[in-house]
């Protein structure tokens, strides 16, 4: 090893196009660059990112013996990577760079500030200097990371990534809290653009999901805990009973038939009824019942028991507890979907639970589906009458500041879909549909759209209804501004369908934050980039699928499930995992044992260990993350964090606080 | 005079959170005005009262502490440690007598570049109306002032 | 071969450093009859003129004692730098500017009429404070004009070696006497103290650092074989350095910080508030709102006294900021 090698350093001002160098004064930041102490070649370049730009830093290590980097240009967020493997392609230790943000934190900011902006720039170049002459090399450890993953969530984004990843030789732990996967795809009728049915594209991925000797499915439980990281997560699962035994039940649906009790039914929304105990709907899968123990009978009196004496295979089994189950994972993906935005209690004024003939638009899918609680017929729940003249209204919550801000991405398609449903259903029905614009962007959108809107019983009215009123005879209406033909219409429709709002199913919000995932302000799971990284989270080994990270189509999902699977796949298949270069690190000799640092650790990282009738600290850097946090705690200064050590902020801080 | 002053402010920002919030400001192109000097560190949590003390020393006008909101920390439990830090420094700092409003500790997360932005140009003007830290006052350190300088005195 | 020249002088100092000497026993002797005292007033009749004379660089080794608190600490200090090959600042006054440094939260003017105008026992209706200069029958008196900011000796001329405590551990002061009569003094700069801090010595049994409530002294009687700040009791012992063989801590009474930073340390202060923040209330820190995180936070009722009490002087802000 070479000791106290004087530093020679590098500096590498990007222009990025235009982006920095139309701002701030590049030329002016090189030329005082080139003055700083140790810096032993200055330079800029159009794009230092590029291949070229990559190749002068190379160059000029190889040729000048630089030995520290400094690059001035986007986040190191951005490119840190890119140039950490510049350097070591050149021979260097990655961590020999320090990267100057003068492009987010900079240019970008100060636009109308060229000047300032040029200081600027200078100060955070220099400051990267002083912090970069400090560097050491940091190597990282690797880990061996556990082959398989966890999916939570069984919808078709769950399904779908589940299966990519079986299918690629890795075990994989699916997770629905549903006693059946299927999610809100299997709720649909059809699906747009093409109208083939939902359930027939779906219930056989669901079944393939059922025999994969890869998967383990566990439906009807919930993650309790997830502890570790990448590579090695230990997870919690939470079996709730279902009080039938799965391995004995058949699935034959006695029980079910012969249960004389019924509730509403959550699969369909509350539109039909349930028994008490009951497959969740006929394509279950697993096709096991589950008995409602908040319901049942015999839970609450002590009677009845039908469904024990008629179960031909003695299947049921009153005693089942909870069952904790608990797993290691290398991988974790995210699909926990959405759920409706709640219209009836943030929207009293389009009356959705006030009267029963305003339904949501997934509700209506549930009354065209052959296994509905209508057998497919759409009648209102009002009455059970056909429906003759039915207002759709798009953008309900979506696209509303005071609501929603964001765009629910499907349903625009889907109201055109619902129209669709009551004018083949209903032929002399007409339908208005109420809307914002249409956004018919996917494949096969636009076409679908023309061939509905020009239908003659459908009316396209451009504008938000304020409100909905029902008079004594429980008759809807509602006015309209259509900003087409600047007029008010007065709409008195029999049936009113709702395409609500979308947001992230409740359950995201207690597994993001055992996971440190972090969530954006409308609540979907953030992802590491918007547009490069868009499966990835912030937390190293959590992809994400479908509408947890935003609404989406089916589409759309289904090709975001396939990419985190991709994701998962790759770190199960490399098989290992690097630890981060950043860990903490202990002077032993300066270090009393005083014992600060070890219950600050999040991740039990730190020990205390026997020195001469004495205590003193070991950090585990296979454990440890690289937060810091015991660096900045311990009293005496023997605990840093490499690549973040006092001796490299100092330096860094002397410059931005004192200025040149 | 005082329109000529403009502020030094040190910010030190997380990696995960207020790092990539004042990223966001950029892509998005949210200006505000150039006196920030942004310092990143993987955690607040990293942050030292040490390096507060040490920012001011060298001239910082005023210091802006950022991280993740509380719950969010990517390192589970590293904006607490910083909370009861500053927290208690702000005690400190009092007993210095130092204008309290020289030292904020702020919550950002990835997504808020506005909120950020909005902190920045609050913060800047902020600190324009406290004027130069006083730790910069001409003579502060200078150990000699007269007694009879201060008046009091009887021939 | 003639003998090392030594010389002992004092600055702003309770003098106990000098009196610790004494607890050398018989080697006191054995040391003065191996050197040469040039000047140590509390020993024998020294007068300033003595040391005024010898030759510039000729004194081997001068222990300086006590802060400078004014122009006359001032003087002596620059004498004592122009006469000495090696200057050691001598005990926690000199050192970091001990407790007359505490000083530095107040301005001479403020201390000077604490001292003569408002303190309950001062009859001074005229508001009458000392003058650098005055006449008095006719003839000028002259006083040493008190510092605003009490410094540490290093800040004043520059030192040789440091050996902190109130007072220096006698096992350093031996050392270093020792060290200085062979001619084999350790090379500029380095401190007469343990590398490590206190804990390392302590004998105490230490648990898990989680405090919930933080207890002044009067308030408990703590528990003699755990870990003082275990029980909420704000020992400096872990931002402090040791060597002194931690004699308060086994005697119950927490460290006060009288060694000083630990080589690491910028400020010792800061490095033992954020200790004690960090473990303060740790269990419940994520349950707990900002509101009643204030509260256990202000249990610390003095964080200036508690964490600078020997080293204001030497802190990063070096005082407190006068108001203007």
């Amino acid at each position: 090893m070479k000791v106290a090698e004087e530093p020679k350093v590098g500096v590498y001002v990007c222009h990025c196009g235009v982006n920095i160098a139309s701002v701030v004064n590049v030329k002016a930041v090189v030329e005082y660059a080139s003055t700083l102490p140790n810096v032993e070649v200055a330079k800029d370049y159009p794009f230092m990112c590029s291949d070229p730009g990559q190749n002068i830093v190379i160059e000029d290590i190889k040729s000048k013996g630089l030995n520290r980097i400094v690059v001035a240009s986007c986040s190191p967020r951005m490119h840190e990577p890119t140039f950490r493997k510049a350097l070591e392609r050149a021979g260097l230790n990655p961590y020999l760079l320090e990267m100057a943000n003068i492009r987010e934190h900079c240019s970008w900011v100060h636009e109308k500030q060229p000047q300032e902006a040029t200081e600027k720039a200078k100060d955070l170049v220099a400051a990267a200097v002083a912090k970069a002459r400090m560097l050491k090399p940091l190597e990282t450890i690797k880990m061996p990371a556990v082959k398989r993953a966890l999916v939570i969530g069984g919808g078709v984004a769950g399904i779908r990534a589940a299966l990519d990843i079986a299918n690629s030789g890795f075990e994989v732990y699916l997770v629905e809290t549903r006693p059946s996967i299927g999610g809100n795809m299997a709720r649909l009728d059809k699906t747009f653009p093409t109208l083939d049915c939902s359930q027939c594209i779906l219930t056989p991925m669901m079944v393939e999901v059922a025999q994969h000797p890869n998967i383990k499915l566990l439906t009807y439980s919930e993650v309790k805990s997830i502890d570790g990281s990448v590579g090695n997560f230990t997870v919690k699962i939470l079996k709730k009973p279902r009080y039938v035994k799965e391995d004995v039940c058949t699935g034959c649906g006695v029980c079910e038939q012969k249960c004389p009790y019924t509730v509403p039914s959550e699969f369909n929304l509350g539109l039909g009824k349930r028994k008490v105990i009951y497959f969740e709907f006929p394509q279950a899968v697993p096709l096991k019942p589950v008995l409602d123990r908040e319901n049942c009978v015999y839970f609450k009196k002590g009677t009845c028991r039908a469904c024990e004496k008629f179960c031909p295979t003695k299947a049921i089994d009153y005693t089942q507890q909870p069952q904790e189950i608990t797993v290691d994972v290398g991988a974790i993906i995210l699909a926990t979907g959405y759920g409706l935005y709640d219209v009836k209690s943030k929207m009293p004024e389009y009356r959705y639970g006030l009267s029963k003939n305003v339904i949501t638009g997934l509700e209506l899918e549930r009354l065209t589906s052959a296994t509905g609680p209508t057998k497919g017929h759409i009648l209102r729940p009002g009455d059970k009458k056909e429906p003759k003249d039915v207002a759709i209204i798009l953008c309900v919550g979506s696209r509303d500041e005071k609501h929603l801000d964001y765009c629910c991405r499907f349903g625009c398609v889907a109201g055109i879909k619902h129209a669709y449903y009551i004018v083949s259903h209903i032929p002399d029905a007409r339908v208005t549909i109420c809307y914002t614009d249409i956004r018919a962007f996917g494949k096969g959108y636009e076409d679908f759209y023309a061939r509905i809107r020009s239908l003659d019983n459908v009316q396209f009215i451009r504008g938000r209804p304020m409100e909905v009123f029902e008079d004594s005879n429980g008759s809807l209406y509602f006015d309209v501004f259509d900003q087409n033909t600047n007029r008010l219409i007065r709409l008195n429709p029999d049936l009113v369908v709702l395409e609500t709002g979308v947001v992230p199913d409740p359950s995201f919000e207690q597994i993001a934050t055992v996971l440190k995932c972090s969530r954006g302000p409308d609540g979907f799971a953030l992802e590491l980039h918007p547009k490069l990284r868009p499966t990835e989270t912030s937390v190293d080994g959590v992809f994400l699928a479908g509408v947890v990270q935003g609404p989406k189509d089916i589409p759309d999902t289904v090709a975001q499930a396939g990419a985190a699977a991709a994701s998962a796949i790759a770190l199960l298949s490399r098989g290992e995992v690097e630890s981060v270069p950043n860990v903490a690190s202990v002077n032993q000799e300066l270090c009393s044992g005083c014992g600060v640092c070890e219950p600050i650790c999040p991740y039990t990282a730190i020990v205390l260990e026997a020195r001469n009738g004495g205590r003193v600290a070991k950090v585990e850097a296979t454990k440890c993350k690289g937060c810091g946090a015991c660096a900045a705690a311990c009293p005496s200064g023997a605990m840093t964090q490499l690549g973040f050590e006092d001796k490299q902020i100092i330096p860094q801080l002397e410059v931005l606080a004192k200025g040149r | 005079m005082a329109s000529s002053f403009e502020p030094r402010i040190v910010v030190f920002a997380c990696n995960w959170c207020s790092y990539a919030g004042m990223d966001l400001a950029g892509t998005s192109r949210m200006l505000y005005p150039a006196n920030l000097r942004v310092v990143r560190l993987m955690c607040s949590g990293r942050l030292e009262p040490e390096h507060i003390l040490y920012a001011f020393k060298a001239g910082a006008d005023g210091v802006l502490v950022t991280g993740c909101h509380p719950g969010d920390c990517h390192y589970i439990s590293g904006n607490y440690k910083t909370r009861k830090r500053i927290r208690l420094l702000e005690q400190l700092l009092a007993q210095f007598g130092l204008e309290k409003e020289r030292l904020r500790l702020e919550w950002i997360s990835a997504s808020e570049g506005e909120l950020f932005t909005r902190i920045a140009k609050e913060f800047i003007e902020k600190i324009r109306s406290l004027g130069p830290s006083p730790l910069k006052q001409e003579g502060l350190f200078a150990p000699l002032i007269t007694v009879a300088a201060a008046g009091g005195g009887g021939e | 071969m003639s003998k090392p020249k030594v010389a002992i002088v004092l600055g702003s100092t309770c003098a106990g450093c000098d009196y610790s000497l004494l607890d050398l026993g018989p080697t006191v002797a054995d040391v003065l009859a191996s050197v040469e005292i040039v000047y140590w007033p509390t020993g024998a009749d020294f007068k300033l003129s003595d040391l005024e004379s010898v030759p510039d660089g000729s004194v081997a080794l001068t222990l300086y004692e006590g802060a400078i608190t004014n122009s006359d600490n001032e003087e002596l200090a620059k004498l004592v730098r122009r006469k000495s090959k090696a200057v050691v600042a001598y005990g926690s006054c000199a050192c970091f500017g001990g407790i007359p440094g505490l000083a530095n939260v107040s301005t001479a003017k403020d201390i000077m009429k604490t001292a003569y105008v408002e303190t309950w026992s001062s009859d001074n209706k005229e508001g009458q404070l000392p003058q650098p200069l005055s006449k008095v029958n006719g003839k000028h008196l002259e006083l040493p004009v008190t510092y605003d900011t009490i410094r540490a000796l290093d800040q004043v001329i520059p030192v040789e070696y440091y050996m902190p405590g109130c007072p220096p551990p006698l096992s350093y002061i031996e050392q270093a006497l020792v060290a200085a009569l062979s001619g084999k003094l350790p090379p500029p700069g380095y401190v007469f103290a343990s590398e490590r801090s206190l804990c390392d010595e302590c004998k105490r049994t230490k648990e898990k650092k989680n405090l919930t409530a933080i207890k002044r002294f009067h308030e408990i009687i703590p528990d003699s074989q755990r870990c003082l700040l275990e029980q909420g009791i704000l020992c400096m012992g872990p931002a402090t350095r040791g060597g002194c063989k931690a004699p308060c801590v086994d005697n119950n009474i927490p460290c006060r910080g009288c060694m000083g930073p630990t080589p690491e340390a910028l400020d010792q202060g800061a490095k033992m508030l954020s200790a004690l923040a960090s473990i303060l209330a740790l269990d419940m820190e994520s349950g707990v709102s900002e509101d009643r995180l204030i509260p256990l936070i202000q249990q610390v009722k003095d964080p200036l006294g508690t964490f600078y009490r020997f080293g204001l002087p030497k802190s990063m802000f070096r005082r407190v900021i006068p108001r203007r």
